[in-house]
């Protein structure tokens, strides 16, 4: 196993170098022949213009750019000034992952000059269903350094900008200010304050998109990016919403799933508007007397609704705004200081220590006494879908969700799922996908009363279905 | 006018919010058009209305906290921000669509 490992790894980086020292060679091979044609005048343009290559005397683009370019630039939206435009702004795109690779291959594919990515993750081959600049060779390497390694491939005339950490109040500001616009591809409440704090703090336009299961959401923040305190300016995220969601409702990837293609439409959504933006002219602030205020809107993307597009008009800059208002108290130095604590501000989801140690079991004591048959319930508390894909033997399903909440419908109160045939005093175990879920559950089945006045043991398996694939079950199909 | 008169009406949800209502995107509704005094019924009287008769899921907190609906959920009347119109005051009229949106925050 460990020799098997160790040599796959010798192999993947073997990969790497190799695929290196291709596109090194691509890249020579391309120059070449693009100083070979101006030499010869095999290109017609160049032998009408021979100054035209390159160095772009006469022609503001190289001759390669016109051809890579063409069949935007004749969009009568875009242009030759439009292209020039792409050419001299710079994106930062904020998460290289579900939303980012997208939204980054595309906008490196239309020609903007300098793009910037922050992400201080490693690939993992659960992100390669939906993080298409990431491959199966690049398991393991940061993610910002595989997606510019791929974005390099499609366009190699832009510079790749790598910020391989994660966005933070302390490194926002430098990070930020660098850009003329931005794109929020991040997966949680926390950093999305933040990016908007710091896009307004820095009068940048906010391009924000969000994706979970089969639904998606876009809005255009901050645009036009005013000052805080003009009304003209567009709403930030902080006006839109002023109260950051519970923590137990919000949703990652990882928990509630995600279809590869349903965020990848999000990630392209971004890149259309980035280039549309930046086209129009639009990052600069305007003159604020000649702004005919628009509404700003969300668009609302369900791949199972009907129709799956919704567009929907929200507010604008809320008058009590904390960042973008008149009274805005928002600095930068109380954002670059320290002072503003995101994570707490969106609610950490505590660590979960519901359970004492004595309430918990290790997976391999558990594997024995199911060996020994001793008489007991195994109740797995995940979701009926992930229950489907793989479940330990003689394990019954009851739901996390169908605990939650305390009238009279929930399974606490009417446990229809406990079999008549069980002892009162044989042990009710339970188990999720990490130890979690589990724990609460046991805490609640404990306080309804059904440890049968202390005759029955309830408690969970510590670390759930992780410990029993690392303990027990080697081939166990972890997802 | 008869006193059972009816507004119908459109509400949908979105963003998971649908997991609360037995997985149902759209519920056409029919609503007493006044409440209990008699006065017009309002968004934030069929808010009350859902979370009592319509939503199954007992987790009602995942809809509203605190007498109201909770952070992280747009309310859009008839594709605008609800406090556009008004927020909750705003008098429901024959055949509106109230939609209910969840924010999404993976990526
Ligand atoms: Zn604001």
């Amino acid at each position: 196993m460990e020799g098997a490992n160790a040599k796959a790894h010798t192999l993947r980086s073997r990969i790497l170098e190799t695929e290196a020292q291709l596109k090194r060679l691509k890249e020579e091979l391309a120059q070449v022949e693009v100083s070979g044609k101006a030499h010869t005048g095999h290109d017609s343009s160049a032998k009408e213009n021979p100054v035209a290559q390159g160095t772009g005397q006469k022609w503001p683009l190289s001759a390669e750019e016109y051809k890579r370019y063409g069949r935007q630039m004749i969009v009568p939206s875009i242009g030759i000034l439009g292209q020039l435009r792409l050419k001299s702004s710079s994106v930062l795109i904020i998460g290289a992952g579900g939303l980012g690779c997208p939204a980054a291959a595309y906008i490196a594919g239309a020609g903007v000059g300098k793009i910037g990515l922050v992400d201080g993750d490693t690939v993992e081959v659960s992100n390669l269903h939906r993080q298409i600049l990431h491959s199966t060779c690049t398991v393991g390497m940061r993610k910002v350094d595989s997606a510019i390694c791929f974005l390099k491939s499609i366009n190699p005339n832009a510079t790749y900008v790598a910020h391989p950490w994660h966005i933070s109040p302390e490194n926002a500001q430098e990070i930020v200010g660098g850009y003329d616009l931005v794109l929020d591809c991040t997966d949680n409440p926390a950093s999305r304050y933040l990016i908007s704090d710091a896009c307004v703090l820095l009068s940048k336009i906010l391009i924000s998109a969000s994706a979970l299961r089969t639904d998606g959401q876009l809005i255009v923040l901050n645009s036009p990016p005013l000052p805080p305190g003009n009304v003209a300016g567009g709403p930030c995220y902080r006006c839109v919403f002023p109260k950051p969601p519970p923590a137990e409702s919000v949703l990652t990837c990882g928990e509630g799933g995600i279809l590869g293609p349903v965020v990848g439409v999000m990630g392209v959504l971004q890149a259309v508007e980035t280039i549309e933006i930046i086209v129009q002219g639009k990052i600069t602030p305007p003159d604020s007397t000649q702004i005919v205020a628009s509404p700003t809107n969300m668009v609302l993307y369900s791949a199972l609704g009907t129709p799956p597009f919704r567009s929907v008009r929200l507010r604008p800059r809320r008058p009590d705004c904390f960042a973008c208002s008149p009274d805005a108290t928002l600095r930068l130095e109380s954002l670059k200081g320290g002072s503003l604590d995101y994570a707490l501000f969106c609610g950490l989801m505590p660590a979960v220590n519901i359970l004492r140690p004595d309430e918990r079991i290790e997976a391999r004591d558990y594997a024995q006494i199911q060996k020994n048959g001793d008489m007991h319930l195994l109740v797995d508390v995940r979701e009926k879908v992930q229950f489907d894909i793989c479940h330990i033997e003689g394990s019954i399903n009851v739901p996390f969700s169908t605990f939650k909440g305390g009238n009279q419908e929930s399974r606490i109160h009417k446990p229809d799922w406990l079999p008549q045939s069980l002892p009162p005093e044989a042990p009710i175990y339970l188990v999720c996908r990490l130890g979690n879920d589990s724990q609460v559950v046991a805490r609640i089945l404990k306080d309804a009363g059904l440890t049968s006045g202390g005759a029955r043991w309830i408690g969970d398996i510590k670390d759930g279905l992780k410990a029993w694939k690392d303990q027990v079950d080697g081939h166990w199909p972890e997802y | 006018m008869a006193a059972e008169e009816i507004i119908p009406v459109v509400v949908e949800f979105t963003g998971g919010l649908e997991m609360l209502f037995a997985d149902q995107r759209k519920h056409t509704l029919a609503v007493p058009a006044k409440d209990e005094e008699g006065k017009p019924v309002t968004v934030g009287w069929l808010v009350n209305y859902l979370c009592e008769k319509v939503m199954k899921d007992s987790r009602k907190e995942m809809f509203v906290l605190d007498g109201h609906v909770r952070p992280g959920i747009l309310v859009l009347i008839n594709d605008a921000d609800w406090e556009l119109e008004g927020e909750a005051s705003y008098a429901l009229q024959p055949k509106d669509n109230i939609l209910f949106v969840s924010t999404l925050h993976g990526g």
